[in-house]
């Protein structure tokens, strides 16, 4: 039995919820209420020990703290698998974070879900996304993360597809998956190309095996690093295999929060943020453009998106743009810091947008209107009074992630793009990184207020709605003051440190950067020190960047002073384009997927019509003739000739030799005489 | 008639009539008559190997079994020859080749 608490709570935190999925899916049916109560029993119960092992770790107040265990799974001789599960700081906070998003999803879903008819499937599954998020969490070495990766795949593929009856919904879970499938390939090439070079799964011998510069390093390990972020890209959501993720709102809204803050996409970043130390300079720089490009390319998109959802997807692309931005410009605690903050607020404005469209669903069911869209923003307006839990959560989130001091984005906000500041003024012909950040953050503020005015402020747009739009009931409200109350500053900084403007505090001290294994690249304390340097200059920027934003949504949403359209209009073309999604979709349809079926297409008539017809028909053909003649030769030459010949030849032997068997006495007796008269002459010679 | 030869010429003789007796008679008495004077045959060589190789009466004792044994044999097919009569009125061996069957 395990005894270490550090170890033994973690494998309960990992295994407790792939319990309840195997409880829920078999019995879910014959329990009471559908075996609600075990997955939300049961995920609580890994909340409570993510609780428990977050507060050891805040009392040891240990950077360097780190645990592992681990077993062997395969053993071949010179092929060995070792599987098991490392516990330091940085996988404490992120199972704190899945545990409290995931529980929270669960509450909320009670509610949100009510009545539907695969209520317990949907909470089976949400237990095996939970058991393979920590699965990754906790991985010590790439296999298991490997496994778990996919296992994620698997089980946002069943929650995007939950709703599978309508066609939207099954296309996009295929969409997601079969795009996070390209990233995996890449993923997969990476971790050949690393255990063939290093001889390891494990993260430790990898790193050891870098930094000793033998086994892999120059292209080869650039080109490892890029493979394995293209994971990365495609479970983060990058450009340019962003696609996935805005369909992905077709499942469930809590589900949504969930993939959003702490299952899916954080899967990529917290993979980049647990291997940095294996990127090469060259591979950073991609990461890099990489991650602004998504930044500023789908800060562009939600500007001008009108489903409420759609602006909240885009805006995590973004953000995760910038955590990608941020790894790879060398400050990936600063990555790892917003994806901790980032899960919270985003998390909460995924519930507050949920409350609001089920309330909506609810308004329009009671005013019999089944063609007004739910989801569409401008169908709303003047919810303020009528929802303020979810409004003032809402507000509280809205600030944090627009990068507004003494909330908890504009510390880890501020953090990455003082690395980028930083990095680009060490690196001058790299200038476009911070003035994608910075752009993408003005723009961050002001589609959030957009979308706040559009929706809780101003006039109701449709007027039989409003009256009937009330607050959500309790299991929903209160995962959503839970996590908007997250957002402040405060839980980040403490317990050193109440300066809203400065992000020292527990997480600084306990999450430190490690140095990055690649020798001859910076070491963690420069890359410290520079964005330092950068800090006073990158704070002032975000600060005036955020209020522009927030100021232009204001004046341009609430005050109405300057008009929308007629900068859409002015803008036409590239109002259109930002509406299209800059024709993402299209043009993969177009260049990529018409051309893969036209392929596919003539493939399958080679195969068809040519390969099978003649080659496979001839084939046939081809055997049933040669076995009539071995037939033939086996019947009658073989069976009649040498089988039966056999037979024939020992009874006519037989037939002759008979003849000498007379039966009578004296004959033989002649016989016996006989014989002795001729051993008897021939013993005379 | 001092040396062995003659001794050994004269049975020899009797068992070559004997054998002879055995192989083409075909009354089955006349048989069991050619089987007693290739036993006497032998009953010679014994008597006569023990008179001139001087091994006292260990030959005589050996003539004495024999002449047992033998009638002892003639006891047993003579009540076998009774009894293919009996069963098949006839006592030509010919005739009796049940085993061939």
């Amino acid at each position: 039995m395990i005894e270490n608490p550090m170890i033994l709570f973690p494998l309960l935190i990992l295994f407790l919820p792939l319990l309840s999925f195997i409880i829920v899916i078999f019995f879910g049916n014959k329990l009471p209420r559908q075996g609600d109560w075990v997955a939300v029993g049961s995920i609580v119960t890994t909340f409570l020990l993510a609780c428990y092992l977050f507060l050891q770790m805040f009392l040891n107040y240990d950077p360097d703290f780190s645990h592992g265990a681990s077993f062997s799974w395969i053993n071949l001789g010179e092929f060995k698998i070792n599987l098991g599960i490392l516990v330091d700081n940085l996988t404490i906070v992120m199972l704190l974070i899945v545990t409290l998003v995931s529980s929270c999803t669960h509450i909320f879903s009670l509610a949100y879900m009510k009545g539907d008819i695969r209520y317990n499937r949907y909470f089976a599954y949400l237990g095996l996304f939970t058991f393979s998020m920590n699965g990754i969490v906790l991985a010590d070495n790439l296999i298991s993360m490997y496994m778990s990766w996919e296992l994620v795949g698997v089980s946002s593929y069943l929650l995007i597809g939950h709703w599978f009856e309508k066609d939207s919904a099954a296309n996009a879970s295929k969409k997601a998956f079969l795009t996070n499938r390209v990233g995996d390939i890449g993923f997969f090439i990476g971790i050949m190309l690393l255990y063939s070079a290093v001889g390891a799964f494990a993260f430790n011998p990898i790193f050891e095996s870098i930094a000793g510069g033998q086994a892999i390093a120059g292209t080869t390990l650039t080109i490892a690093g890029l493979g394995i972020f293209m994971g990365a890209v495609g479970k983060s959501s990058q450009f340019p295999l962003h696609i996935w993720l805005p369909d992905a709102m077709e499942g469930p809204t809590p589900v949504s929060a969930l993939m959003h803050a702490a299952t899916m996409v954080a899967a990529g970043v917290y993979m980049c943020v647990r291997l940095f130390p294996i990127f090469t300079p060259s591979a950073l720089i991609v990461i890099a453009y990489i991650g602004a490009i998504t930044a500023i390319l789908a800060a562009l998109i939600a500007v001008s998106q009108n489903d409420i959802k759609k602006v909240l997807a885009y805006s995590t692309v973004s953000q995760l743009g910038f955590m990608i931005l941020a790894v790879g410009t060398g400050v990936y605690t600063a990555a790892f810091f917003h994806l901790l903050t980032h899960a919270m607020f985003k998390a909460n404005l995924f519930y507050c947008s949920g409350s609001v469209i089920h309330s909506m669903h609810h308004a329009l069911h009671k005013a019999h209107d089944h063609d007004t869209d739910p989801q569409d923003m401008r169908n709303m307006g003047g919810f303020k009074d009528k929802m303020p839990i979810t409004y003032f959560s809402m507000l509280v989130s809205t600030l944090a992630i627009a990068g507004v001091p003494l909330f908890s984005g504009f510390l880890s906000k501020d953090a990455i793009l003082a690395g980028t500041l930083s990095f680009a003024q060490h690196h001058p012909e790299h200038f476009l990184l911070p003035f994608f950040g910075f752009l993408a953050a003005a723009l961050t503020a002001f589609y959030m207020f957009r979308l706040i005015f559009m929706t809780f402020h101003g006039n109701p747009n449709i007027k039989s709605i409003v009256k009937n739009i009330h607050e959500s009931p309790k299991e929903m409200t209160s995962p959503i003051v839970l996590l908007g109350s997250l957002s402040f500053f405060i839980f980040y900084t403490l317990p050193h440190n109440f300066n809203p403007m400065k992000d020292k505090g527990w997480f600084t001290d306990l999450i430190v950067p490690r140095n990055s294994a690649v020798p001859g690249s910076l070491t963690a304390n420069e890359i410290a020190e520079y964005a330092h340097h950068a800090h006073y200059l990158a704070m002032g920027l975000s600060l005036i960047v955020a209020s522009i934003g927030i100021l232009l949504a204001y004046l341009m949403y609430q005050k109405k002073v300057i008009s929308a359209k007629n900068i859409s209009e002015k803008f036409g073309f590239f109002y259109d384009w930002s509406l299209n999604k800059f024709y993402f979709d299209e043009n993969y349809n177009r260049y990529l997927y018409q051309p893969f079926l036209r392929l596919a297409h003539t493939i399958s008539w080679l195969d068809w019509e040519f390969y099978d017809k003649y080659f496979i028909n001839g084939f046939g053909k081809l055997t049933k003739l040669l076995s009539t003649v071995s037939g033939k030769f086996d019947y009658s030459g073989i069976d009649q000739g040498f089988v039966d010949g056999f037979g024939r030849a020992s009874n006519t032997v037989g037939k002759l030799l008979r003849n000498v068997q007379t039966g009578r006495l004296q004959n033989y007796l002649l016989f016996v005489v006989a014989g002795i008269l001729v051993i008897i002459i021939a013993q005379a010679f | 008639m001092n040396s062995l030869d003659s001794y050994l010429f004269i049975s020899s003789m009797l068992f070559c009539l004997g054998l002879f007796g055995v192989i083409t008679r075909r009354n089955a008495i006349a048989v069991l008559m050619g089987v007693e004077l290739i036993l006497n045959a032998a009953n010679i060589n014994f008597v006569a190997f023990s008179k001139f190789n001087g091994m006292n009466l260990d030959g005589h004792i050996f003539a004495l079994l024999v002449i047992v044994l033998a009638a002892a044999e003639a006891a047993v097919a003579l009540a076998i020859i009774i009894n293919i009569y009996n069963n098949m009125n006839t006592v030509n061996i010919d005739d009796v080749s049940e085993l061939k069957r």
